[in-house]
């Protein structure tokens, strides 16, 4: 004789687990996040340990050996993280100001349109609009506010300009969301408890926006990190613009080393997660609850 | 010792007005208010209570009129510049600060010292019976707590006036009633001079010391709550004030006060609320506790019995009217639903008002 226990059948298990007919509708989902995403990575991080000669590490040495290609971490640092300060910063205001304002749609739309035009075009018209003869300089000129025009075109300032510009509407609509989503009550109770317009602002409404500040930070971030369009068309793809998707390029269609391009590519991968990993450990310690004030 | 109230005499409302666009939310609203007086603002959703609440605190500008608090013009400054307590609707309190960081927020940013600021808190927290939950964030307090620390936040800076605006509204009946009380204890112990905004009659008739009626942006009727409830001056303000019978007829004597009318051939007696001339259609409107079932045939209205239900103390009854009209009436004993009843009114508490008002002299 044995003891048989009784189990449920396994329908009714995986039921209890909340696997039922109805997962099976994220199906398509998973295959296209394994066919798009998972198995490419996978690929190329395994292409990265294969390298064209030497051991499994070779790549990995290279790029951190030859000044040529570690530089070009630091300087894509230091590029993408003060635009995506600036971005942020700008955008905090810009949406403070358009929440208020009545016609705010049509604002939003002209403010966003940057997004919707791409970089390209947009280093374009930047390419005869910072130009020497270009619309900018002849303003400042004929404002006598400078005697010689500016160079701001194949250096640092033109990719960090265009940078600004598709990645401000990017910045500002994340942040825009995240500000409409604070009660305006809470505004108005400051208020009336006696704090000026500053004071609100820094008591208030800052402290219940950092956590999505925070997200807009990351993606931001992420953005201007693999940046390339720009730092080829406007900046000096050769000198101080020669940031890390265009080593990454060159290795994979001038030098033909897949195996390097993609050891570039994971090393680009680790430093933008490493950014992140560190903005969402200081989220991890803000106030992160609903920013409403109560029921209702 | 202990929180005050700021002392102030008088608080005037000066033909104050706001329009939105072409709306006219408000219009030539005169109003004062006495230090220590509990007002309730009163009326439907729209009449412009919130609107006038809202002016007063700062947050929305009026479009002409002022107001003016003794001597001092108040309605040019800043709301942060008023120092009014307000509780709202919502609450509105900071859900990344402690309960005991809100209360102390009004007091932090009039600049007071900490050990001050701490002392004050306590106390505030013991005003409202907070004691053990000050540490806590609003979202980890119940709906009553989280109205206990909004009251607590809006008195601890001890303003000169404490506004509220529907501050019941998002709780259950039974809290709702638990916390009237404990606002007009908190009110009389502060001595604070309360304006309170609802649409509840209930709440109003048992808080406040004078009711203002509001309606479509006019005040209607500004009177004590018993005098509002026995005498409303307008049918309006009637309707709001607990449910009456209205009763269709015309007038057909008129000396001072006094009244008769003709109601469906039966002739009764009331009081005159508005005024009219002989021969107007009127309204006679009464509660069902003053109508008196079989009255003398001369004096009465017959009804055909609808319904009859046991409420305890009497039976409420529901009738018919030869007009078709319904009217609800209190019986002593169960009468026979088909029945005829013969109905009759208190003549003292029959209001009459004219059916269409005459523009006021």
């Amino acid at each position: 004789m044995t003891d048989a226990i009784w189990r449920p059948p396994l329908r009714a298990r995986l039921a209890g687990r909340g696997v039922d007919s109805v997962t099976l509708l994220a199906l398509p989902a998973v295959i296209l996040l394994f066919a798009l995403f998972v198995y490419p990575f996978g690929y190329g991080l395994w292409l990265s340990f294969t390298p064209k000669d030497g051991g499994a590490l070779a790549n990995y040495a290279k790029f951190f050996s030859d000044p040529f290609l570690y530089d070009t971490l630091s300087r894509t640092f230091w590029l993408a993280a003060p635009v995506t300060v600036l971005n942020v910063a700008a955008a905090i205001p810009t949406a403070l100001r358009v929440r208020l304002v009545r016609r705010s749609r049509l604002l939003t739309t002209i403010l966003v349109l940057p997004i919707t035009l791409g970089t390209v075009l947009v280093a374009e018209g930047l390419l005869t609009y910072l130009g020497p003869q270009g619309w900018l300089n002849r303003v400042l000129m004929t404002l006598g506010l400078i005697s010689h025009p500016l160079r701001l075109l194949h250096n640092y300032w033109g990719v960090f300009l265009s940078l600004f510009i598709t990645g401000f509407p990017f910045a500002f609509l994340l942040t825009l969301s995240y500000v409409s989503g604070v009660d305006p009550a809470l505004e108005n109770a400051a208020a009336t408890l006696g704090a000026g317009p500053r004071r609100r602002f820094w008591a208030i409404l800052l402290p219940l926006l950092l956590p999505g500040l925070a997200i807009t930070l990351c993606l931001s971030f992420v953005q201007a990190f693999s940046v390339f369009p720009s730092a080829v068309l406007l900046g000096a793809p050769a000198g101080p613009t020669r940031v890390i998707s265009i080593a990454a390029y060159q290795a994979a269609f001038e030098d033909y080393d897949y195996s390097m391009a993609s050891a570039i590519a994971i090393i680009m991968g680790v430093a933008q997660l490493a950014v992140v990993a560190m903005i969402l450990a200081g989220r991890g310690l803000l106030y992160r609850g609903p920013a409403a004030g109560g029921k209702g | 010792m202990g929180i005050r109230a700021a002392n102030f005499r008088q608080l005037r409302f000066d033909k104050l007005s706001r329009a939105f666009g072409s709306m006219q939310a408000l219009k030539d609203v005169d109003l004062t208010i006495e230090k220590g007086e509990f007002v309730a603002l009163l009326g439907p959703s729209g009449c412009g209570k919130s609107t006038t609440l809202n002016i007063l605190a700062g947050l929305t500008p009026a479009t002409s009129g002022g107001i003016w608090l003794d001597s001092t013009r108040i309605d040019t400054l800043r709301p942060e510049q008023r120092g009014f307590g307000m509780v709202f609707q919502n609450y509105a309190l900071f859900p990344h600060m402690s309960a005991r960081a809100n209360i102390g927020f009004g007091l932090k940013m009039r600049g007071a010292a900490k050990a001050e600021i701490a002392r004050k808190v306590d106390e505030a927290i013991a005003m409202v019976r907070l004691q053990g939950q000050e540490d806590k964030l609003p979202g980890q307090l119940s709906g009553g707590q989280q109205q206990r620390v909004a009251i607590a936040r809006a008195i601890v800076v001890e303003p000169p006036l404490v506004l509220m605006d529907e501050p019941l509204s998002n709780l259950d009946a039974k809290l709702r009633i638990e916390m009237r009380a404990e606002i007009r204890r908190i009110h009389n112990s502060l001595g604070a001079t309360t304006i309170y905004v609802t649409h509840d009659q209930e709440e109003a008739l048992s808080l406040a010391d004078r009711i203002v009626v509001m309606r479509e942006g006019a005040v209607r009727q500004i009177g004590a709550p018993d005098e509002l409830y026995a005498r409303p001056a307008h049918m309006d303000v009637a309707e709001f004030m607990g449910f009456r019978n209205r009763l269709a007829g015309k007038l057909t004597a008129l000396e001072g006060e006094r009244t008769s009318v003709s109601i469906g051939g039966a002739t009764l007696s009331g009081v005159a609320r508005a005024p009219m001339a002989v021969g107007d259609p009127i309204v006679v409107a009464a509660r069902p506790e003053d109508m008196t079932v079989d009255a003398e045939a001369a004096a009465s209205i017959p009804v055909t019995v609808t319904s009859c239900e046991f409420h305890g103390h009497a039976f409420l009854c529901g009738g018919v009217g030869s007009d078709g009209a319904e009217v609800w009436f209190r019986s002593g004993r169960r009468l026979a639903l088909g029945a005829e009843a013969r109905l009759g009114v208190d003549a003292d508490k029959a209001l009459v008002f004219p059916t269409r008002e005459r523009p006021s002299p």
